[in-house]
């Protein structure tokens, strides 16, 4: 139910409604409303009723194991939301100028020094405002390199079939043409074919390591060193870096760029859209590019780098200097975690995946990727479920709401039919673990005495199969008063 | 899935299918394993008339509630014709997707490249095969 449909005329909470009308003498009668606003009119108590019941329907991580993992959220310490909170840090003006911003200056100036450690970069900027806008940034920069050396024939981006769909996409953007590589059954790129692709007109190579499939590229020192062989740089997509934080670095594989999404791995409620935050981390020859402002430190004092520091940057991507809060939770949530507690994050998350991908073949499901180890990630594939017994990943997503556990992430990659892609993360007990492959053995189960149950599944939600298709066809998200 | 890959067409690996006509015309669509796989289509991208396109180059995306897919050009040609209707109702390709579904006619430029593309039982076999 809306809270417009809870409306009754002339129901007011009086308490909140202001005290005196202000006068409004400088707008023009012709842009003043006549009648007043068709809002639902409701009692205070009815609000307050009304917006706990809709936050008792809302499946989320605070009540819920979560398999979608970093991809849509993890848990986020509220010890970083609170601390972010403080009146220093948010009432902070973006054009105070840096005498008066040295407390917020140093903590961005340790964070940039705190991602490289933990990156293996030459230096961070932290002013992307988002994932893709991290992405654009760092392949702006391969261009910016390239162009610079005078190498314009540099057209082509290489990329993956298991890529996300953001990499092809941001290459196309940034003006290049994408050469599209296949991933052999193991999961690893296809090296000849990578051969096959490299020349002249490579300008760089897009990856993500762990890549979408679940596993370690394992080959990633043979394919740095043959793209730089052949002139181009290696951009890495930072989406599964929860899987190697601390463990091992980006830069110490050879890559130039890096985007870090620090809404994802660094602690900040994310998945519907944002706020994110998508620094770039390079290495030494990409350095004279990075996007401006980013903080520097003199010894003494904290200040803003700007064009006359950085002559040769791409620029600034937004009006200020990023996401300010998404970055100060991350600093907070680095500075709880220290250098030992960040190892552990990639070591639990992948304990945690390879415990459940375990468990679940010794079940009888089927591993896209067996005999690989899993890093933070793996997937199943329900293909057999779904010829033998006509039940989807879909169906069986559904089904999982049922039991109380959120679906992971289906129907991708697309390389692997019927999949289902599962991210515990680090922070899930033994026993969620355990609770979830109970559930998918309970389901797979049902899948042969009762398959309907599963196919009109949720039966227990306030909601039960929507109309995927009609809402991406016919999307009204629009409320109107009836006359 | 379904087992009756229609006998008069050509096909491709990425699960297109062609019907050729005369004057080296050619009319192309998706299979209907790939409508199957897609799942309840919620748009698609039509090529514009006039465009050439390379053999195997992408020309069309069909985007379904699961996945957006690029549909690739077969042969080399120049596009004659798109089918507008699926523009508002691109559930036509889900629920015939060998006549009322086609995507696009195409004015084929090298004719020989027909030769490469599949028969029934070949795409058949291929489908068996990416199944496993």
């Amino acid at each position: 139910m809306l809270i417009h449909e809870l409306s009754q005329p002339g129901r007011r909470a009086f308490a909140q409604a202001p005290k005196t009308k202000p006068p409004l003498t400088d707008i023009p009668a012709s842009l003043l409303r006549a009648q007043p606003p068709a809002l639902p009119e409701v009692s205070e108590l009815e609000v307050v009723r009304h917006y706990t019941r809709l936050s008792q329907k809302n499946f989320s991580i605070d009540t819920q194991f979560y398999p979608l993992g970093s991809c849509t959220m993890k848990y986020n310490p509220r010890a970083c939301n609170s601390l972010a909170m403080l009146p220093g840090l948010q009432a902070r003006h973006p054009f105070a100028p840096d005498s008066h911003s040295q407390g917020f200056l140093g903590c961005m100036y340790e964070l940039q020094e705190m991602l490289k450690d933990v990156t293996g970069m030459r230096s961070v900027s932290l002013v992307p405002a988002a994932g893709a806008q991290g992405e654009f940034t760092g392949v702006a920069m391969i261009r910016a390199y390239h162009e610079s050396r005078g190498d314009t024939a540099r057209n082509e981006i290489v990329v993956p079939d298991a890529a996300h769909g953001t990499n092809p996409a941001t290459a196309v953007m940034c003006g290049y043409k994408v050469r599209e590589i296949p991933t052999r059954a193991d999961g690893d790129v296809d090296i000849e074919a990578l051969r096959g692709v490299l020349g002249p007109h490579t300008a760089g190579i897009m990856l993500t390591n762990p890549s979408t499939v679940g596993v370690f590229e394992r080959r990633i020192t043979e394919i740095a060193q043959l793209v730089h062989e052949a002139g181009g740089l290696l951009y890495y997509d930072g989406a599964n870096l929860n899987a190697i934080l601390g463990k091992v670095r980006p830069g110490d594989m050879g890559f130039d760029v890096i985007h870090m999404n620090l809404h994802k791995t660094f602690s900040t409620p994310h998945g519907g859209g944002g706020p994110g935050a998508g620094p770039v981390g390079v290495s030494e020859r990409l350095v004279p590019f990075l996007p401006i402002p980013m903080v520097g430190f003199d010894g003494h004092d904290y200040h803003w780098l700007t064009e006359k520091e950085c002559p040769q940057t791409i620029g600034k991507l937004s009006a200020f200097a990023g996401n300010a809060g998404v970055l100060i939770r991350a600093y907070i949530y680095a500075r709880l975690l220290g250098r030992e507690g960040m190892v552990r994050v990639s070591e639990y998350a992948t304990l945690n995946a390879n415990y459940l991908a375990k468990r679940l073949s010794d079940a009888g499901f089927e591993l896209a990727y067996p005999g690989r180890r899993a890093t933070h990630e793996f997937i199943v594939t329900l293909k057999h479920q779904a010829k033998d017994f006509g039940i989807s990943a879909m169906d069986f997503a559904k089904r999982l709401l049922d039991y109380g556990y959120h679906a992971p992430t289906t129907y991708f990659p697309l390389l692997v039919p019927e999949c289902f892609l599962i991210e515990p993360t680090e922070t899930e007990a033994l026993d969620a673990l355990d609770g979830f492959v109970d559930a998918m053995i309970k389901i797979q189960a049902e899948a042969q005495t009762n398959p309907e149950v599963i196919k009109t599944a949720p039966q227990t939600l306030p909601v039960r199969r929507l109309d995927d298709v009609r809402a991406a066809r016919e999307l009204d998200l629009r409320w109107r008063w009836s006359a | 899935m379904s087992n009756d890959v229609p006998t008069e067409l050509k096909y491709t690996k990425s699960h297109e299918w062609v019907r050729v006509e005369d004057d080296g015309i050619v009319t192309v669509g998706i299979t209907d394993h790939a409508q199957e796989l897609l799942g309840d289509l919620v748009f698609v991208e039509l090529p514009e008339v006039g465009a050439e396109f390379g053999a195997g180059t992408e020309c069309a995306v069909v985007e379904s509630v699961k996945a957006a897919s690029d549909v690739y050009c077969p042969v080399a040609g120049e596009v004659l014709e798109a089918n507008e209707v699926l523009a508002d109702a691109p559930e036509t390709i889900n629920q015939d997707a060998y006549e009322a579904g086609w995507i696009f006619r195409l004015r084929i430029s090298a004719p020989a490249e027909l030769e490469s593309l599949m028969d029934a039982d070949s795409y058949a076999e291929h489908v068996e095969s990416e199944d496993h």
